[in-house]
């Protein structure tokens, strides 16, 4: 593995595979969904690697395993050089406090009989990290360091708007002071008014406490411009690796060309419907297959445009081409074709 | 020649324990045949309140269609006694939305619910309304119709759940199709898939669309005109390509930026604050606590919708001094 490599990763998955036993039906048992194969990838100290991909894709499983909120059927997780699969064994509370997690839906993950004050508190309270004296100080300095106010500590969820839950959710997360936070979808589930406010506050945080972002998003056009480096997931499997340059001059692979052709954007030069502009690939056919049997050989054969019989036959190796991996047979012959 | 649907002056107040919401307020616009219109909005905007209002499809009880009328071809809706207005739903009318595993009944099969509608309104039932059901389905690209007839809900994927769907809203091959939000439950590559089918489907019915949606970029692609609406009411009207590029309401011209990168690709143009609680309603323009051009008779009066250019209205006292 070379070419798009972080500098000095602070968190490294290395061959992540998560297998799930499917569990009652007729004719179900001994079926397996594989929702990871083979993940490997890294984030440096104070660099954002976006994770974009679809529905299926195992963006959010994992997320659930970098974070330690999920084991891993294979490979192995490393946490500043140290194996995290025996540190979460060992001393679970040294790796919660460098990986924090931020949710999609603030309301999910915020406890509604709780005012803000105690749930940012209990991450100080749990981990130590102030007295009972100081906490609410402390919890107040956090909430200011997400824009929320004083006001907002004995508030309720519920009488905070979507925005400002995400920020609390952010605040949480940032109480431990973690290297890394894995962000999945966490402004997906707002309006676009308010995802430009939560987008440059992870952005202005990042700047302050250097720390690492996984941002996991199945918005192409937003992680072009937040990420450093961008993951294209596609059945559990990454099938385009490489600087966020690199993918925003083109994509290599199928799937990820597809993915970007399909998503909709004011000023197109042509007005017309994707399906009506020539410059553009056809949108994908078909849905993603179920990850209980993924097709073999490549997993996007299926709905490829490209796919020849290899394809089928084959599973494509994430390799070097140009400046960076792709999963694809045939990766130059379609950058050939521009 | 008129056009297909004519709203004027809709405004819809839902009773609650803490006062009136003005959910809509003054609300009017024109649908012509063949025509896809886009009403766009943030949480709360009022765009689904508007759209589920046109067909009395809100609850009764708490909510109130205060006043306006709806022409469709024009007969006025919101007078029609409740059996007309039945055979004007589901015939004239298609509606899709965006959750279909909410729409769909999930112990019924996907045959029998598409069969409903054409015994209801078409009077096709047993093998005729089969056979056109599968013929349906095929419209809407849904593989194996045969065998997806006998299937429920929770066999399909979420697209080919609106797939179901459009096989219903369509199978009277309806003038106006409403769709709210149809694909944001839906993954970018489905979207696509659905917004070009919807797009085919209007050309070849001749239908109007009237589609709902926070997403501007949808808009762009698929509508023609665009409606913008703030807090319950329009702000701004016009051609999609115009609005779209040279908006003249700060608050459009705010969504816009938003959605874009400065040069540097360093930052979001925010727009500061967030939407007026319907409780506590600012006194003149809903958007003045977060515009950066407001005054003070911005927060006195609320200001008119203004025609700019023919075609295109703006509800902003400052629209001229609005950078295109």
């Amino acid at each position: 593995m070379t070419a798009p490599a972080a500098a000095t990763p602070v968190l490294e998955a290395q061959d992540l595979a998560k297998r799930f036993p499917v569990a009652g039906g007729i004719g179900g048992r001994g079926r397996v969904v594989h929702a990871l194969n083979g993940v490997s990838l890294s984030v440096a100290a104070g660099e954002t690697l976006a994770v974009v991909g679809e529905s299926g894709c195992g963006k959010s499983t994992l997320a659930n395993c970098l974070t330690g909120l999920m084991a891993p059927s294979a490979g192995s997780l490393l946490l500043q050089g140290e194996d995290a699969a025996l540190m979460l064994r060992r001393e679970p509370m040294r790796f919660r406090r460098r990986v924090q997690i931020v949710f999609q839906d603030p309301y999910a993950s915020l406890n509604p009989r709780r005012t803000i004050g105690d749930t940012v508190g209990d991450a100080l309270r749990i981990h130590g990290l102030a007295a009972r004296r100081e906490r609410r100080g402390r919890v107040g300095q956090l909430l200011a360091e997400v824009g929320l106010a004083e006001e907002h500590l004995d508030r309720y969820p519920h009488e905070l708007s979507g925005g400002q839950r995400q920020r609390v959710a952010i605040a949480r997360a940032l109480a431990v002071e973690p290297v890394v936070v894995v962000c999945d979808e966490p402004v997906s589930a707002l309006d676009v008014s308010i995802q430009a406010q939560v987008i440059n506050l992870l952005r202005d945080i990042q700047r302050r406490r250097g720390v690492a972002y996984l941002f996991i998003s199945h918005n192409l056009a937003l992680v072009r411009h937040i990420a450093r480096r961008i993951a294209v997931m596609y059945l559990g499997e990454v099938v385009e690796i490489g600087t966020a340059e690199a993918l925003g001059r083109r994509m290599l692979h199928p799937y990820s060309r597809a993915l970007f052709a399909a998503a909709p954007a004011i000023g197109r030069p042509s007005h017309d419907p994707p399906h009506l502009d020539p410059g553009r690939p056809p949108p994908l056919s078909g849905d993603v297959p179920s990850p209980i049997d993924p097709p073999p050989g490549c997993r996007f054969h299926t709905r490829c445009p490209h796919a020849r019989p290899r394809c089928s036959a084959e599973a494509p190796a994430l390799r070097l081409v140009d400046d960076r991996l792709v999963r694809c047979h045939f990766a130059e012959e379609i950058a050939g074709h521009g | 020649m008129t056009a297909l649907l004519e709203v004027e002056g809709l405004s819809v107040h839902f009773e609650t324990a803490r006062g009136v919401v003005r959910a809509v307020e003054d609300l009017s616009f024109a649908v012509e045949r063949g025509q896809t219109v886009a009403l766009v909005g943030e949480s709360g905007s009022g765009k689904s309140t508007a759209a589920l209002s046109l067909l009395r499809l809100l609850p009764a009880g708490a909510s109130k269609i205060a006043a306006g009328r709806v022409r469709l071809d024009g007969r006025d809706l919101l007078a029609l006694p409740p059996r007309q207005l039945r055979d004007v739903r589901g015939a004239q009318v298609g509606m899709i939305f965006q959750d279909p595993m909410m729409a769909l009944n999930p112990v019924y099969t996907i045959g029998r619910q598409i069969a409903e509608t054409l015994r209801l309104h078409l009077g096709l039932a047993g093998p005729a309304a089969e056979a056109r059901a599968i013929e349906l389905l095929r419209r809407v690209q849904v593989p194996a119709p045969e065998q997806r007839i006998h299937q429920y809900p929770h066999n399909l994927s979420g697209g080919m759940r609106q797939r179901v769907m459009m096989a219903i809203a369509l199978a009277c091959r309806p003038a106006l199709l409403i769709a709210d939000e149809p694909t944001t439950a839906l993954d970018v590559t489905v979207q696509a898939q659905v917004l070009a089918l919807i797009d085919e489907l209007k050309a070849e019915l001749g239908m109007a669309v009237l589609l709902i949606t926070h997403d501007l970029a949808v808009v762009w692609e698929t509508a023609q005109r665009v409606i913008v609406l703030y807090a319950g009411r329009k702000v701004e009207e016009g051609p999609v390509g115009r609005i779209l590029t040279r908006p003249r309401h700060p608050y459009t011209a705010g969504l816009l930026r938003a959605a874009q990168w400065a040069a540097d690709g360093d930052r979001l143009a925010e727009i500061p604050g967030t939407v007026p609680s319907p409780h506590a309603m600012p006194p003149g323009c809903a958007f003045a606590p977060r515009c950066a051009l407001a005054e003070d008779r911005c927060r006195r009066q609320a200001p008119p919708l203004r025609t700019l250019e023919p075609g295109h209205v703006a509800a902003c006292f400052r629209a001229e001094e609005i950078a295109p």
